[in-house]
């Protein structure tokens, strides 16, 4: 029973994990190659999520939803930077800071005021619905399977566009050093635009896939944004291979952490004293994760180095 | 972070003398609204919301020590808040009610708190100190959210406003008026004693060129680790207030959103004046305050259906005004002041 509810909640880390990877490579991208730090990238997980709701409504099919929101969530993320971010590039990591978090404040009511307060939810795809038996007395949700299979499957995609292919390797270089990038010919805006139209979508898709077993709604890209910059941190910003490994981590700390912090503060204290503080550390233990690597490892667990 | 040097503090500038009548002004108009309340006959409504935007000037002036002149930008001075707050309210609990108690537990708090995450987050540099600010406030806020016995997640009422030697002087709004008015001058003061000592000119030059302070023989850690700790602690006391004019307590005081408008009000106010932060936080206020009829009243040309949409979704406003003056007003409302005046 205890191996079952610990592969149970295993798999949950990983695909927690796997969804912050989605929101953390476009992250580390932006911020590794143009030395930006975007708070509003939780907002377009949660555009994406809106965007995937309204198609799916309007065509009556999850598949058909994807397929619109994506490219919709693209542009979307190319027109705020055109429209405000590339102004920003330029300028310190406070003003950076700032309008970004204007931009939060703006789509985070903009939403409300397009479809309303109240969440929305999306209907699990009918192929995907249902669970599998994994192993003995295993049930999982096909839906959460398919998560974690989209999740690898981009993470593989990422590790061969950034590793072999020319984009990948501007991407790298601009990532280590931007301006001897532009000096040796390559147009560096334009890379830019491109790392952050696909840093959106990629979020988009996070918020896309997670539609369907969370409700749709104002400022639910708040709180994963915080641990999507958690994950980048702790990884070394820039590194996709570091956001990876750590988004697994943080992923996996956090969702076991939640479970099996009381049970392990039994063996030390009394019942109720064990649930009362595991409850309490529980949901810190990330922080505290994040901020004993950054006392150890002041720029994350594996630096792009410059 | 070498890069905020273009945001000149504007004690520094040529126009340095004009600008001493601003901070006269702004306490002047402090010192005066509670008559001007007593007459407009909505005294209540008055002096809690001007006591809100004196609470948040003496956190957004705290928060300028090390944003303005420190160029430390702290993602997670809304935790201060919380323990100054919290201490408050725990105590309180407990049948501790005095303030002569609370507050000095508070600031201890504030300060070992401040001294143990500084002294971690000063080792990092640019965005990694804004991340590890930003989960040490975090940290405290699931801290608070998990404190069953304190309420929680839904937070904590106090059975009544702080005691002060015994007498519920407090218990009067004019009283708590005063109280937070007198702490706002008394900030104010310290503030403006520290910024303008040798102390304060060390901690501007880590700001300006952190690596010719090295070499000049300072050791900027020490300094900037010592600002943290007095604003921290300066936050902590509008946290005890803020308590105390809610008369309620709970960790939305420490939200990160809540770090964000701290920010947002020090810049908006214009960095490094000190009394900018004060302007910056009775601007932001007063604009959540009236913004809903403002814009009631703006949009008579749309349909009731929009409008009543727009005017329900008012903080939409909020975003794009922030970007533009992130984009086009640099220096926020005192340098607009100062540009008026250069003509």
């Amino acid at each position: 029973m205890t191996a079952t509810f610990f592969a149970i909640q295993a798999l949950n880390g990983l695909q927690f994990g796997l969804i912050l990877f989605l929101i953390a490579a476009g992250l580390t991208l932006v911020f590794g190659v143009m030395d930006f730090i975007n708070l509003a990238h939780g907002v377009q997980y949660m555009v994406g999520a809106y965007l995937v709701a309204a198609f799916s409504a309007w065509t009556g099919s999850f598949g058909w939803g994807l397929l619109l929101a994506l490219p919709t969530a693209l542009a979307f993320g190319l027109l705020l930077e055109v429209l405000i971010f590339r102004h920003l590039y330029d300028r310190d990591h406070l003003d950076q800071v700032l309008a970004t978090f204007g931009v939060i404040l703006f789509l985070n009511q903009g939403v409300k005021f397009v479809w309303g307060a109240a969440p929305l939810s999306v209907p699990v795809p009918e192929i995907l619905s249902g669970s599998v038996e994994i192993m003995d007395g295993l049930l999982y949700p096909v839906y959460r399977i398919a998560i974690i299979a989209a999740g690898l499957l981009v993470a593989a995609l990422l590790y061969v566009v950034v590793s072999h292919t020319r984009v990948g390797m501007l991407v790298r270089a601009g990532a280590t050093n931007a301006p001897m990038v532009s000096a040796l010919g390559v147009n560096i805006r334009r890379l830019f635009m491109i790392v952050f139209g696909f840093g959106a979508m990629l979020a988009g898709f996070a918020g896309a896939m997670v539609a369907p077993i969370l409700s749709v709604q104002p400022g639910m890209g708040d709180n994963i944004l915080i641990l999507a910059f958690v994950v980048i941190v702790i990884g070394g910003i820039g590194s996709i291979r570091g956001a990876f490994l750590a988004a697994l981590l943080i992923g996996l700390v956090d969702t076991l952490g939640r479970s099996f912090a009381p049970n392990l503060l039994r063996l030390v204290l009394d019942p109720s004293a064990a649930s009362q503080t595991g409850r309490a550390i529980a949901p810190m233990l990330i922080y505290i994760f994040m901020a004993a690597v950054l006392f150890f490892r002041p720029s994350g667990l594996f630096p792009v180095k410059r | 972070m070498t890069e905020l040097t273009h945001m000149r503090p504007a004690s520094m500038s040529s126009a340095a003398a004009r600008f001493d009548l601003v901070p006269f002004a702004i306490f002047a108009a402090f010192a005066a609204a509670p008559f001007l309340a007593s007459a407009s006959g909505a005294e209540g409504y008055v002096l809690s919301l001007l006591t809100r935007v004196m609470i948040f000037g003496i956190a957004a002036m705290s928060l300028d020590l090390i944003l303005g002149y420190g160029a430390l930008v702290s993602f997670g001075h809304a935790a201060f808040f919380g323990i100054g707050a919290y201490a408050v309210g725990i105590l309180a609990s407990h049948g501790i009610e005095d303030a002569l108690v609370q507050v000095p537990v508070a600031l201890a708090a504030s300060a070992f708190f401040a001294a143990v995450t500084g002294a971690i987050s000063l080792r990092t540099k640019g965005v990694y100190f804004i991340m590890i600010t930003l989960a040490f406030a975090q940290m405290l806020y699931f801290l608070a959210s998990s404190l069953a016995a304190y309420g929680g997640d839904d937070g904590l009422t106090l059975p009544a406003r702080s005691l002060v030697a015994g007498s519920g002087l407090l218990e009067s709004d004019y009283a708590l008026y005063g109280t937070t008015l007198a702490c706002l001058l008394g900030a104010y003061i310290l503030l403006r004693a520290v910024v303008a000592s040798r102390f304060g000119r060390v901690l501007r030059g880590t700001k300006e060129n952190i690596t010719r302070m090295e070499a000049i023989g300072f050791q900027p850690f020490s300094f900037q680790l010592a600002a943290y700790v007095i604003s921290g602690m300066i936050a902590g006391l509008a946290g005890c207030l803020l308590a105390n004019q809610a008369e309620f307590v709970s960790p939305a005081f420490m939200t990160w959103q809540r770090s964000g408008e701290l920010i947002f009000m020090v810049v908006l106010g214009g960095l490094g004046s000190l009394h900018g932060a004060i302007v910056g936080a009775a601007a932001f206020l007063l604009l959540e305050e009236f913004l809903p009829e403002i814009l009631h009243a703006a949009s008579f040309f749309l349909s009731d259906d929009l409008r009543w949409r727009l005017t329900e979704n008012w903080q939409m406003v909020f975003g794009p005004i922030l970007i533009l003056i992130v984009l086009f007003a640099r220096g926020g409302i005192m340098g607009l002041l100062r540009r008026g005046h250069h003509g």
